[in-house]
């Protein structure tokens, strides 16, 4: 069947709930896609995705936690899933969208949930903002120094020429950037080679849900500005030497499995930083996307954590 | 100054390029500093060029879009300046303050096309530091003025990028490989935040007066 003849295929995933709500937060003249599951008169519980993923990446996650008890609360970040494409992206702007959802929510603290980048987000939310945060659980999200090898300065001088000669590149093309049709399996499949452990099930699933069809086929709904790999100044510690200074609760989940998306941290890394009385989980058999390979057991850690 | 800009498009922003003096030659390519905008003339201390005078507003600044919900960041704002280079080809940059730090990154992220890149003083030179300080979130800014710019998110987000030295050094190393000058970059402002002061330090660049850098770069 060609792209363009491809119709909108109901596609399903055990576990996988859609929203029972959903609904737009304004942060600084955007539009942020807010989703949710659970009775809206629970506790609330915030949840912050990862980079290039979007809020319904969750749709097996949020139910269960939900159905603990909850309101679960995630949100697209600028430019990511249904939330608005934005002129700029930056670690400031992406804090900032997070504290209008948490304000559409709650002016207490609640109990937060952030995987991967989100992870690091909320990390530093909870560092800037510690009346704002009664629980941080954090999912492979604590970036370390062992992550970026070592390389020697005539190859670094190389590597950063072509690093932002490629760059420069990139965003001189911006204004005709369009994301690549394909089919629902060719979506999957790209997808695929990001997140090699996920099944391919769930990945023709989150296409369902974190794409459209267009007249020429699917397409990922993620600004097409967006790409992978940051650009700047950042480096892994400036996350890791936020997390001594939590003093509510800390829950760190990792798994055990190498992963392209992932942080390459071990648990030395984190313990090392751990505040008072923060704990550490490791999940045998895990990727990067533990919540999504093991969701019942990371929601059976974070239930307990909150109780 | 012709009162038409060129306009330029990096990704959903409209950047105004104003032309202040035409000419033959290579331009210099002016960039203003945080909360300013580019000059209206071409400024007395910058009439030795003998080439066109060019100025750049930059996101958020002068006759420049503002970004919707903010998100300022000084790479990008190198990319501001990559599209300048883009519809000039290659230029000699003096920068004032951010201009300063945002010239010296578009130095050695297009160093091919920049031939001598002068810092000066300015508004925003110091940026938020070597290293992230203590974290905040702002929910909002004071409204913007009329005509919308300098955008206040700007002026937040451009106080408190981190800078460090040796970031700021990685791209004197660029241009000193890469533009082949041997003084690709020069200071002549009296203030030194760490990045400038080992900026300053390093190799192919050279402290001098402005008349000095233009001179000199006017020969390359």
């Amino acid at each position: 069947m060609s792209t363009g003849e491809q119709v909108e295929e109901q596609v399903t995933y055990p576990g996988a709930r859609p929203p029972d709500r959903q609904r737009t937060v304004d942060s600084s003249g955007l539009r942020i896609a807010v989703h949710e599951w659970g009775d809206e008169a629970a506790p609330p519980l915030l949840l912050a995705h990862g980079g290039m993923d979007f809020a319904r990446t969750f749709d097996v996650f949020a139910p269960l936690l939900a159905d603990s008890g909850f309101r679960v609360v995630s949100w697209d970040h600028r430019g990511h899933g249904d939330s608005e494409h934005a002129a700029l992206y930056s670690w400031e702007g992406d804090l900032r969208d997070a504290l209008a959802v948490f304000d559409s929510v709650s002016p207490h603290a609640v109990p937060v949930i952030g995987h991967s980048k989100g992870g690091s987000l909320m990390l530093q939310l909870a560092d800037a903002l510690p009346h704002r945060v009664s629980h941080l659980i954090n999912l492979d999200g604590l970036p370390s120094r062992r992550s970026f090898p070592d390389v020697s300065d005539h190859q670094r001088t190389k590597l950063l020429a072509q690093e932002l000669t490629g760059w420069l590149d990139h965003r001189r093309r911006l204004v005709d950037a369009q994301r690549r049709p394909g089919t629902l399996d060719e979506l999957a499949d790209r997808r695929g080679r990001m997140n090699p452990r996920l099944e391919r099930a769930w990945l023709r699933y989150l296409v369902s849900v974190g794409a459209r069809l267009d007249p020429d086929g699917w397409r990922w709904k993620i600004d097409p500005t967006i790409r992978f790999g940051g650009f700047g100044p950042w480096r892994p510690e400036w996350s890791m030497m936020r997390l001594p200074d939590i003093g509510v609760p800390v829950l760190a989940v990792l798994g055990t499995e190498p992963d392209p998306l992932g942080w390459g941290t071990l648990p030395a890394d984190v313990m090392s930083h751990m505040p008072p009385g923060g704990r550490l989980e490791v999940l045998e058999g895990a990727g990067h996307f533990l919540h999504i390979e093991q969701p019942a057991a990371v929601a059976d850690l974070v239930v307990e954590h909150l109780a | 100054m012709s009162t038409v800009p060129v306009l330029l498009r990096h990704n959903r922003i409209r950047l105004a390029l104003h032309e202040l003096r035409g000419g033959e030659g290579r331009p210099l390519l002016h960039l203003h500093g945080l909360a300013e905008r580019s000059p209206a003339a071409v400024p007395a201390h910058l009439a030795g060029w003998p080439g066109p005078v060019w100025a750049l507003d930059l996101s958020g600044h002068g006759d420049s879009d503002v970004a919707i919900g903010g998100g300022y960041f000084c790479e990008a704002l190198m990319g501001d300046v990559d599209l300048a280079i883009g519809h000039l080809g290659a230029v000699t940059i003096y920068g004032r303050g951010l201009g300063a730090y945002v010239g010296l990154l578009a130095a050695g992220g297009r160093a091919e096309l920049v031939q001598g890149t002068i810092l000066a003083d300015g508004p925003g030179l110091a940026g938020g530091g070597p290293t992230p300080g203590s974290p905040a979130v702002a929910s909002a800014v004071s409204p913007p003025p009329p005509g919308g710019t300098p955008d206040p998110w700007a002026l937040y987000e451009l106080t408190r990028d981190v800078r460090p030295p040796d970031y700021a050094t990685t791209y004197v190393r660029q241009a000193a490989s890469r533009s082949g000058l041997d003084t690709p970059i020069s200071v002549v402002g009296v203030t030194r935040p760490p990045w400038l002061e080992e900026v300053a330090a390093e190799p192919g660049v050279l402290e001098c007066t402005l008349p000095e850098a233009l001179e000199m770069y006017a020969t390359v």
